[in-house]
């Protein structure tokens, strides 16, 4: 029963979540994909099984031979009635293939020396080298804190946040006051990246960042915030939350505008205030869509975004501000590193995808929710 | 559609009894409720306070004078009303082809993106189609597993892309969730009984693609169209990656350049070079208002064509 709320909820929810972060935010939508991968994959399967066990119960050998000689059929038929939709999916797979499979395969150079002049299958391989020499690095700790750090706070800030807003706006009925919030939420979304970064680069700047201008104001002494190790966490994640909020509210509020009315007015004729209302009626009726979304989050602490935090940085923030795919960045394409920075690279998606299982198992154990 | 849901009793105790019956309580529930209430709005406001400022003080930043923004003189309204900084940004020919790249771009990836996009989602809608499961399967799978930054530009390297315009067109051409988005909604939204009809009339598959399904997908073209477009330009990693000819950059990588690098002031007289730097700074508040203008014009009808074009993406997840 659970499980089927869950798939029953989540996906429209998920779809909203989604689209608010199409191009730039590819970690998040890499899990939620795991998540539809899984479900997708679960069902066919099971299908498959089942045909196939009930095939083999009757008569083992004939029937798995037909079962084969069928799908064959199938397919014959399918091709030759449907020879025009082949024809169309041709240039979208090959894009994929190109794009996406053959730098699939190309991440063996993590384990080889990789040289221009002998290309990538003709490079040497040296097993782990790159990644103990990773590992062995000074640099290797500090990438792995800042990396955590920054995305746990993050995470701490912005997953709420999104839910209280959604919360308050469903409390108001007034429909200009409420539309207006919405709107003026949601337009720092559309904001490009380097955009809320050039604002922010104005508006803190030590000489005539209007912060700055405040502050002499009140005679306090000019801050170089951008410049400080210790500021960029603070900026970093809370502009984050200015450019997000609003849009990840989206995905709560259409859970809530499912929210069956006779339950309120049960409530009101119980005397419920508006806090129990909330408390007893709202949260219960956001906690799937919440807890997927805190999941992949989690999931997701060590596959921090590139853009934001790259354009953030500075040479006197790097202590805080370097992050591992900044580091790869560098690394690979500034000094040319290729075999090493993939191995890193490498190193992270693993750890992403260890996270997740680990966190998914730990949220099905205690709450009963999970992608799969 | 029909939720299925499970809450928990609502829990009122003693206190809610008395409130039903009570008259006094009842006023003093609506009481508590009114300060809750003012709360909520407090609270909205003061977020609607800081969300609007900071947009805000940087248009009204962008048409003050120089001297004005350089001596902190604009809080919230324009100073000295003057255009000096769109003037500059204007005779910038390095800004005019970021602009014009932008565009460019913008025009043909959405194209090449959209085409895709539907190319694959519209068989993978079909139930008759065999394989759309391995389909499915071998497109989602390529969010799963990234193939890295650097294998992927290797491939783009090898295809003698760096450099050229392609690199911002094709290597990220397709979203894979805007396929399943597309693929959701035509399967949610062309009947199977509108295929069989035109089968039976002998109507081929690409014909029923361009003339019968095409016309009923306006609204989730219209989705694909803006999210590409929105994304196209509002990208730079692409660009920052696989262009190191500063004649195509695009506009956001100008940007960039200009505020967060802050080149392009070279050193000049000083007397000279102090009016020269407060109109450079000038310049970069108009040319933040001019990048996230095309955008933020669309953006009314945009957000409201984004939820509706979700809730018809997402009727059947």
């Amino acid at each position: 029963m659970h499980d089927d709320q869950l798939i029953i909820n989540c996906p429209s929810a998920f779809q909203l979540y989604l689209l608010s972060r199409p191009h730039s935010c590819y970690i998040l939508i890499n899990l939620i994909a795991f998540y539809f991968l899984v479900a997708f994959t679960k069902k066919r399967i099971g299908v498959v099984e089942l045909k196939v066990e009930i095939a083999n119960k009757t008569s083992p050998n004939s029937n798995a031979v037909q079962v084969k000689s069928t799908i064959l059929a199938n397919a014959k038929k399918s091709i030759k009635r449907h020879w025009q939709l082949y024809l169309l999916i041709i240039p979208p797979v090959l894009y994929f293939i190109i794009f996406k499979y053959i730098p699939m395969l190309n991440s063996i150079i993590a384990f080889k020396d990789y040289s221009v002049v002998k290309g990538i299958w003709g490079s040497e391989w040296v097993g782990f080298k790159h990644f103990e020499m990773f590992f062995n690095n000074p640099q290797f700790w500090v990438l792995i804190k800042n990396t955590f750090y920054l995305s746990l706070y993050a995470l701490a800030v912005g997953f709420p946040i999104p839910i209280i807003l959604a919360l308050c706006l469903n409390e108001i009925r007034n429909g200009v006051f409420k539309k207006t919030v919405q709107m003026v939420t949601y337009a720092p979304y559309f904001i490009s990246t380097v955009i809320i970064v050039s604002m922010l680069t104005l508006m803190f700047s030590p000489r005539l960042g209007i912060v700055n201008q405040l502050f002499s104001l009140l005679n306090l002494e000019s801050i170089d915030f951008l410049g400080m190790p210790s500021m960029f966490r603070d900026i970093y994640v809370w502009s984050d939350v200015w450019q997000h909020a609003g849009y990840s509210a989206i995905i709560y509020l259409a859970a809530l505008s499912g929210v069956d009315p006779s339950q309120y007015e049960a409530a009101r004729v119980d005397g419920a205030t508006r806090l129990q209302k909330i408390i007893y009626i709202d949260i219960p009726s956001i906690m799937p869509v919440a807890t997927i979304i805190l999941i992949l989050s989690v999931g997701n602490i060590m596959a921090l975004g590139f853009e934001k935090v790259f354009l953030l940085q500075n040479p006197l923030n790097l202590s805080t501000s370097e992050v591992i795919s900044t580091y790869v960045y560098k690394i690979g394409l500034l000094n040319a590193n290729f075999s090493f920075a993939t191995a890193v690279g490498l190193f992270n998606s693993v750890i992403n995808l260890i996270l997740l299982v680990v966190v998914n198992a730990a949220s099905k154990k205690i709450s009963k929710n999970g992608l799969w | 559609m029909q939720r299925r849901r499970k809450f928990p009793k609502m829990v009122c105790g003693n206190k809610g009894d008395k409130i039903m019956f009570g008259r006094k309580n009842k006023i003093k529930e609506s009481v508590a409720d009114r300060i809750f209430l003012t709360g909520v709005y407090l609270f909205l406001s003061i977020l609607l306070v800081a969300v609007l400022y900071p947009l805000i003080y940087i248009v009204s930043a962008s048409i003050s004078s120089p001297q004005a923004v350089s001596s902190g003189k604009v809080w919230l309204w324009p100073v000295d009303l003057s255009f000096k900084g769109y003037e500059v940004l204007f005779s910038n020919v390095q800004i005019l082809t970021g602009y014009m790249n932008s565009l460019f771009y913008t025009l043909f990836g959405t194209l090449i993106s959209v085409t895709l996009t539907v190319l694959i989602a519209y068989p993978l809608s079909r139930r008759t189609f065999f394989g759309r499961n391995f389909l499915m399967f071998f497109i989602v799978f390529t969010m799963l597993f990234y193939g890295g930054l650097i294998p992927t530009y290797l491939v783009v390297q090898s295809l003698g892309m760096v450099d050229t315009r392609w690199a911002l067109l094709i290597p990220n051409a397709i979203a894979v969730w805007q396929v399943i988005i597309a693929r959701t909604f035509f399967q949610t939204s062309i009947p199977d009984e509108l295929v069989e009809a035109s089968e039976m009339d002998g109507c081929s598959d690409i014909r029923f693609l361009w003339s019968v399904v095409l016309p009923l997908a306006k609204p989730i073209i219209a989705v694909l169209v803006l999210m590409y477009a929105v994304g196209q330009w509002n990208a730079y990693f692409d660009a920052l990656i696989y262009l190191k000819n500063p004649d195509l950059h695009p506009l956001q990588l100008v940007l960039r350049n200009i505020i967060i690098l802050n080149t392009g002031t070279g050193g000049i007289e000083a007397s000279e070079m102090m009016e020269r730097q407060q109109l450079a700074d000038l310049m970069k508040y108009s040319l933040i208002v001019a990048a996230s203008l095309p955008v933020m014009l669309i953006y009314p009808f945009v957000q409201r064509h984004f939820v509706k074009g979700m809730m018809i993406g997402s009727v059947k997840g």
